[in-house]
C-alpha cells in the first residue's frame, strides 16, 4: 500500500479524527449512541455513504463547474443516503426504524460534506475512495466507544445482552440514567477529546 | 479559475440529477417488495405483541411469525358504522389504510379532536382465539399525535372495558420525547386500566404527570416528560375510536351477543 494511501485510511482514526480532533457530526453521535446495535449500523451506514460519495464526487471533480459544486456534492450525497436509507429498510427493518430520522440525517453530516469538499474535490478517486472509509472509520470509532459506554452503563446491557444484571431485574446494577439521555454522550465525547489531545499534544489548538 | 458557459452548467447539473434520480429510483423500485414483506411482517409482530403473544424486542423469523399468527389471532372484517361484522371482505388483501383514502371505501369522519378527516366504511379487527373463545379483541386506531398521525392497535379484554395493551407500529414523534410511546415500560402501563367508565363513556386519559396503579386510579395513564402534546394526541385518538363514532357500536354487540351466547 502506497504511503499516500495508508495516511488517507488510517489517519482520520486518530490523529485527525473528525469527532475528536475537527468536532464535527456531534449530533448524530449523541443521538443514535443509546445503544451498541444501533451504533453499529449508523456507522457502516457512514462508512459506505462517506467512501462513495468522496469516489463519485472525485471521479468527477474536473468536471464540476465551481459555481454549483457545492450544490452537486449534495446532490450525490443525499442520493446515496436515500439509498442506503432504503437497503436498511429492506434488510435490518427493526434498525432502521430504531435510527429513524437520523439516516436521514447522514446529509446533513458535516463530516461527509467537509470530506468531499475539502478531500475528493482535489484528490484522485482511490485515495479520495480511501479518504472516506478512513474518515468514516474515525467516526465509528468513537461511535462504537461512546455506544459501548452508554449501553453498557445505561442499560446494563452489551448489544442487548444483560451483562450487569439491573436492580430492577433482581440483579445487582442500579443503571446510570443520564447514560441513556444525550448529555451522557456529551460527557462521554468530551473525556474521550480531553484524553486523546492529552496523549497527543500536538491535537491542541493554541 | 477555468470558465463555464451557462449552458455547460445547466447541462451539468441536469446531468447529475438524471444519474442521481435513475439510482435512486432503481433502488427504490428494486427494494420496495422486500420493505412490503418488512412491513407486513412487521404489523404482524405488532398484533402479536399487543396480543400478548410474542415479548417484545423478542426477535422472530417471517415464518414463525406467521405459523404464531394463523393459529392464534383471527381476522374479521366489521363495518364500523353498525357495528356488524362483514364477511363479504376479503381480509388478505383489504387494505384499511388505502381504503380510508378512497372516496369509494371511506366517508368523512364526524368532527372530532383526533385529527381524523376521512374513516374507512370497513375496518379490520383482531380476536385472540384459543379453541372457539375470544380471549382478547384487537382493534386498530389511529390519529394525530403532535408531528405525525399514529397507527397502532389497542387490546381489550372481552368485558370490551378492560384494556390488555396499547402499541403503535407507526408514528414520526420525536425520538426519546413523543417518541417513547414505543416504550415498553409506558406501554404496560396501559394493562388493566378500564377504557369506559361506569355510564360507559370513554373515560382513558394521558394526564400530565404519575397515575397511581391501575386498580385505585383506573382512568388514567402517566404522562411521558416531555411529550405532553404526543399524550394528549393519543387521549384523543383513543378516546376517539371507544366512542360512537368509532368501535363503540361494534363493542356494543360482541358484548350483547357473548351475554346473549
Amino acid at each position: 500500500m502506497k504511503a499516500a494511501h495508508k495516511k488517507a485510511l488510517f489517519d482520520p482514526l486518530v490523529n485527525d479524527n473528525p469527532i475528536a480532533s475537527q468536532v464535527l457530526g456531534i449530533c448524530s453521535a449523541l443521538a443514535v449512541t443509546t445503544k451498541l446495535e444501533t451504533s453499529v449500523v449508523m456507522s457502516l451506514a457512514v462508512i459506505a455513504v462517506m467512501a462513495l460519495s468522496n469516489l463519485s464526487i472525485s471521479v468527477i471533480r474536473n468536471f464540476i463547474p465551481p459555481s454549483i459544486r457545492i450544490i452537486v456534492q449534495l446532490t450525490i450525497i443525499a442520493s446515496l443516503v436515500i439509498v442506503t436509507d432504503q437497503v436498511l429498510q429492506a434488510f435490518v427493518f427493526d434498525i432502521s426504524k430504531q435510527l429513524s430520522v437520523f439516516v436521514g440525517l447522514i446529509i446533513t453530516n458535516c463530516i461527509v460534506m467537509g470530506r468531499a469538499e475539502a478531500f475528493a474535490m482535489q484528490n484522485p478517486p482511490v485515495d479520495s475512495f480511501l479518504d472516506g472509509i478512513g474518515n468514516g472509520l474515525g467516526y465509528s470509532l468513537i461511535l462504537l466507544v461512546v455506544g459501548f459506554f452508554r449501553e453498557l452503563l445505561g442499560a446494563g446491557k452489551l448489544f442487548g445482552y444483560s451483562v450487569m444484571p439491573l436492580v430492577t431485574e433482581g440483579g445487582w446494577y442500579q443503571p446510570n440514567g443520564l447514560m441513556v439521555l444525550a448529555p451522557g454522550a456529551f460527557f462521554l465525547i468530551g473525556i474521550f477529546i480531553w484524553l486523546l489531545r492529552n496523549f497527543k499534544p500536538e491535537l491542541r489548538e493554541s | 479559475m477555468k470558465q463555464y458557459s451557462n449552458a455547460y452548467i445547466i447541462g451539468f447539473a441536469a446531468g447529475v440529477c438524471l444519474i442521481c434520480s435513475i439510482v435512486v429510483a432503481t433502488s427504490a423500485v428494486v427494494l420496495k417488495e422486500r420493505q412490503d414483506l418488512n412491513k407486513v411482517l412487521d404489523r404482524q409482530k405488532k398484533v402479536l405483541i399487543v396480543a400478548d403473544l410474542l415479548e417484545d424486542g423478542h426477535a422472530i423469523t417471517a415464518d414463525e411469525a406467521q405459523q404464531l399468527f394463523d393459529d392464534n389471532i383471527r381476522i374479521r372484517a366489521i363495518d364500523i358504522e353498525s357495528g356488524d361484522f362483514d364477511d363479504t371482505v376479503d381480509t388478505l388483501t383489504y387494505d384499511q389504510r388505502k381504503a380510508t383514502k378512497d372516496p369509494a371505501l371511506s366517508r368523512v369522519a364526524p368532527a372530532n379532536r383526533a385529527g381524523i378527516t376521512r374513516l374507512p366504511l370497513k375496518a379490520l379487527v383482531y380476536e385472540r382465539v384459543a379453541g372457539d373463545e375470544i380471549e382478547l379483541l384487537i382493534l386498530p386506531i389511529e390519529g394525530k399525535g403532535l408531528w405525525s398521525t399514529l397507527y397502532g392497535f389497542l387490546a381489550l379484554a372481552p368485558d370490551t372495558t378492560t384494556i390488555e395493551g396499547l402499541t403503535f407500529y407507526e408514528h414520526g414523534e420525536t425520538p426519546g420525547l413523543g417518541g417513547e410511546i414505543d416504550n415498553p415500560r409506558w406501554k404496560a402501563l396501559w394493562k388493566g386500566r378500564s377504557a369506559y367508565d361506569a355510564e360507559g363513556k370513554p373515560a382513558i386519559t394521558v394526564i400530565k404527570g404519575a397515575a397511581g396503579p391501575a386498580e385505585d386510579d383506573p382512568y388514567r395513564v402517566d404522562g411521558l416528560s416531555g411529550s405532553t402534546l404526543t399524550g394528549r394526541g393519543v387521549s384523543n385518538l383513543v378516546q376517539f375510536w371507544l366512542s360512537d363514532d368509532g368501535f363503540a357500536p361494534f363493542l356494543e354487540k360482541f358484548r350483547a351477543e357473548r351475554s346473549a351466547g
